[in-house]
């Protein structure tokens, strides 16, 4: 079984967020990248298939030099190939997502794995977006799979329970937290990834049809009033959610 | 400016959150001088599409099919695509929830739209649409222009409101639209709700608790006082790894998103990934029992004790108000 996983570089969630002097981007001095922390339950999920299945998972990253990391990280998991489509500039959901599509046609796996979402730009979109381009089906924000006999059963979240989604194969799945816990890189894996080949390419080119105009910081809220230190002031505070506040 | 609301349904109810996008639609729409037309799509359409001319739709297109009786990504997204295309939509509008995630990306794609998914605000400025969205997990907020012809938006469910009825009806036109076998490559073969519960995504007051609740067993006086106000109960990552709550009650980063009118947090520290999935609800309550928790940095309204003292105080005096 061929698998294909499709991983992002992104800023650790932990990391403070300032805006860059083109007031467009962040400021990345200071900022630590990390595997995008929804892909990392893709690879795992694809480790398993390929573990129960046979076959081999290549994983893909568009970006520039610094998502190497992230294809290594991926090397250390336990993935057999690494493919960076390298472009330096940034690129909208729709522009990566063909040049991810452009490749995966050539590759042509039967199961193509994406994170729920990428952490900084929180679109969601790609996974879904590459599945429309190659005209394949898709489940978004899966927490279980199931491939058996040509067809999959995955199921997904939505607001107050879960469905289940039945789909033929190939397809792409994006993954959400609760599929799977990733497993650490053993150390071997993770010596041995650094000798190993990322393959470079020159992903297709494609316009994007989103512009950035600002990023800017949330106004941020002054913080609020304490209104008190014991029991007592819990009278003041359901005053004030009914008479300020009116929430209740 | 033509615009096309997609309705959410599910067992032919109409979702909250349709009203929001067909209210946004109508605002939208009075902007620019269009039309909004409102698209339900299912098996059996629900009776009150019609209604949904009270909220600015000046025409409700209905697509029915057998098979739709179940969501699948794959004929919602060719009927979207062909209903906004059949209109001569220049913008057309989703609700960004699970359903509207899922199939939204494909919707844009075939439009050869751009896509701003999960937008908390909108501007019209010289005839062209802003939209502001929340990006690293909130932590930014970016302003962009989808610069197709056709846009493709999602709007964040509890941020835009649902507007009033005018009392107006929209005929309900009944549309054909072409489907095959393998429109339906991926189709939902059965739903669990979890029965009777709300979840945190849809709430409108939320009561979330965090590891200083100490066990599942204390989440109790957390779940009385949600009960006494219509909430649902949230979890942060802490509570969830520690296996007292499920996943799809967590709020953060990893976890929902979420805008209520009121939030309160219990026992919560307020750690930069559980501020990133609630910093946009309206209100926030902090209970804690440090002073220097950072969860206080962030709420309007705070009361530094032991929460197992203030909740259940809380829940009484909140009872006595509403007279229960
Ligand atoms: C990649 C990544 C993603 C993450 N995603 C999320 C996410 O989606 N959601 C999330 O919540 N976290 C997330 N986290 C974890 C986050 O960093 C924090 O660890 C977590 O939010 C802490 O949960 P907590 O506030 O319940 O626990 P703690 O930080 O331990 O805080 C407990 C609080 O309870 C207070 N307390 C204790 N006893 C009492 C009492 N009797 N009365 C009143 N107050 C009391 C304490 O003063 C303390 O402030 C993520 C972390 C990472 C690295
Ligand atoms: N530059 C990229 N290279 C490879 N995969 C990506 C890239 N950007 C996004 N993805 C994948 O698409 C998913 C959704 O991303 P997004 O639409 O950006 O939220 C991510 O979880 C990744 O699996």
């Amino acid at each position: 079984m061929k698998i294909a996983v499709c991983i992002n570089h992104v800023p650790d969630t932990a990391a403070r967020i300032a805006v860059g002097s083109d007031g467009k981007s962040i400021d990345k001095t200071g900022v630590t990248f990390v595997v995008n922390p929804y892909d990392e339950f893709a690879i795992e999920e694809c480790l398993r298939l390929k573990e129960k299945n046979g076959g081999e998972v290549v994983a893909i990253s568009l970006g520039g030099d610094m998502h190497k990391e992230t294809l290594r990280k991926a090397y250390a998991m336990g993935v057999d190939k690494a493919v960076l489509l390298k472009d330096e500039t940034p690129r909208d959901s729709f522009s990566v997502a063909y040049a991810l599509a452009n490749y995966l046609k050539e590759l042509n796996p039967e199961i193509i794995f994406f994170g729920k979402q990428s952490v900084d730009g929180d679109d969601a979109a790609v996974g879904i977006m590459v599945a429309e381009l190659l005209n394949l089906p898709s489940v978004s924000t899966i927490v279980k799979l199931d491939v058996a006999q040509g067809k999959a059963i995955a199921e997904r979240e939505i607001e107050g329970g879960l469905e289940a989604v039945e789909t033929t194969l190939p397809a792409v799945f994006t993954a959400q937290k609760g599929l799977n816990e990733p497993r650490y890189p053993s150390l071997k894996g993770i010596m041995q990834s650094k000798n190993k080949l990322i393959e470079e390419k020159a992903p297709a080119a494609a316009s994007s049809k989103v512009e950035v105009v600002a990023l800017r910081k949330p106004s941020s809220k002054n913080a609020g009033k304490i209104v008190g230190t014991d029991v007592s002031a819990v009278p003041e505070l359901v005053r004030l959610l009914h008479e300020e506040a009116k929430v209740i | 400016m033509k615009i096309l609301a997609i309705v959410e349904q599910r067992d032919y109810k109409i979702k909250k959150n349709a009203y929001e996008v067909v209210a946004t639609a109508r605002s939208l729409a009075q902007q620019t001088n269009g039309e909004v037309t409102a698209l339900v799509i299912g098996d059996n359409i629900p009776s009150a599409a019609a209604e949904l001319g009270a909220y600015g739709a000046s025409k409700v297109i209905a697509v029915q099919h057998p098979k739709l009786a179940k969501y699948s990504a794959t004929a919602y997204a060719k009927i979207a695509a062909e209903i906004a295309t059949k209109e001569h939509a220049a913008i057309v509008l989703i609700s960004a929830t699970a359903m509207g995630k899922d199939f939204a990306p494909r919707v844009a794609v075939k439009l050869d739209a751009g896509l701003a998914a999960d937008v908390t605000a909108l501007k019209i400025e010289n005839g062209e649409i802003n939209a502001t969205r929340p990006v690293y997990a909130g932590k930014a907020l970016t302003d962009i222009k989808v610069t197709s012809a056709v846009k493709v938006l999602t709007l964040r469910p509890n941020v835009f409101p649902a507007g009033t009825t005018n009392g107006a009806t929209a005929a309900v036109e009944v549309v054909d639209v072409p489907l095959a076998d393998s429109d339906f490559a991926s189709i939902v073969t059965t739903t669990s709700q979890a029965s009777g519960k709300l979840d945190v995504a849809e709430a409108d007051i939320i009561v979330t608790g965090g590891r200083g609740m100490k066990g599942p067993e204390n989440f109790k006086i957390l779940e009385e006082l949600a009960g006494t106000i219509g909430a649902a109960v949230g979890a942060s990552r802490a509570a969830v790894d520690a296996g007292w709550r499920p996943h799809e009650d967590q709020v953060g980063q990893t976890g929902k998103t979420v805008s209520p009118s009121l939030y309160v947090a219990v026992a919560v520290s307020g750690a930069i990934q559980h501020l990133a999935g609630m910093s946009s609800s309206k209100y926030i309550v902090a209970i804690n029992k440090d002073k220097d928790a950072p969860i206080f940095q962030s709420a309007d309204y705070g009361i530094v004790a032991d929460a197992f003292e203030i909740v259940p105080a809380m829940t009484q005096e909140i009872k006595k108000l509403l007279g229960k």
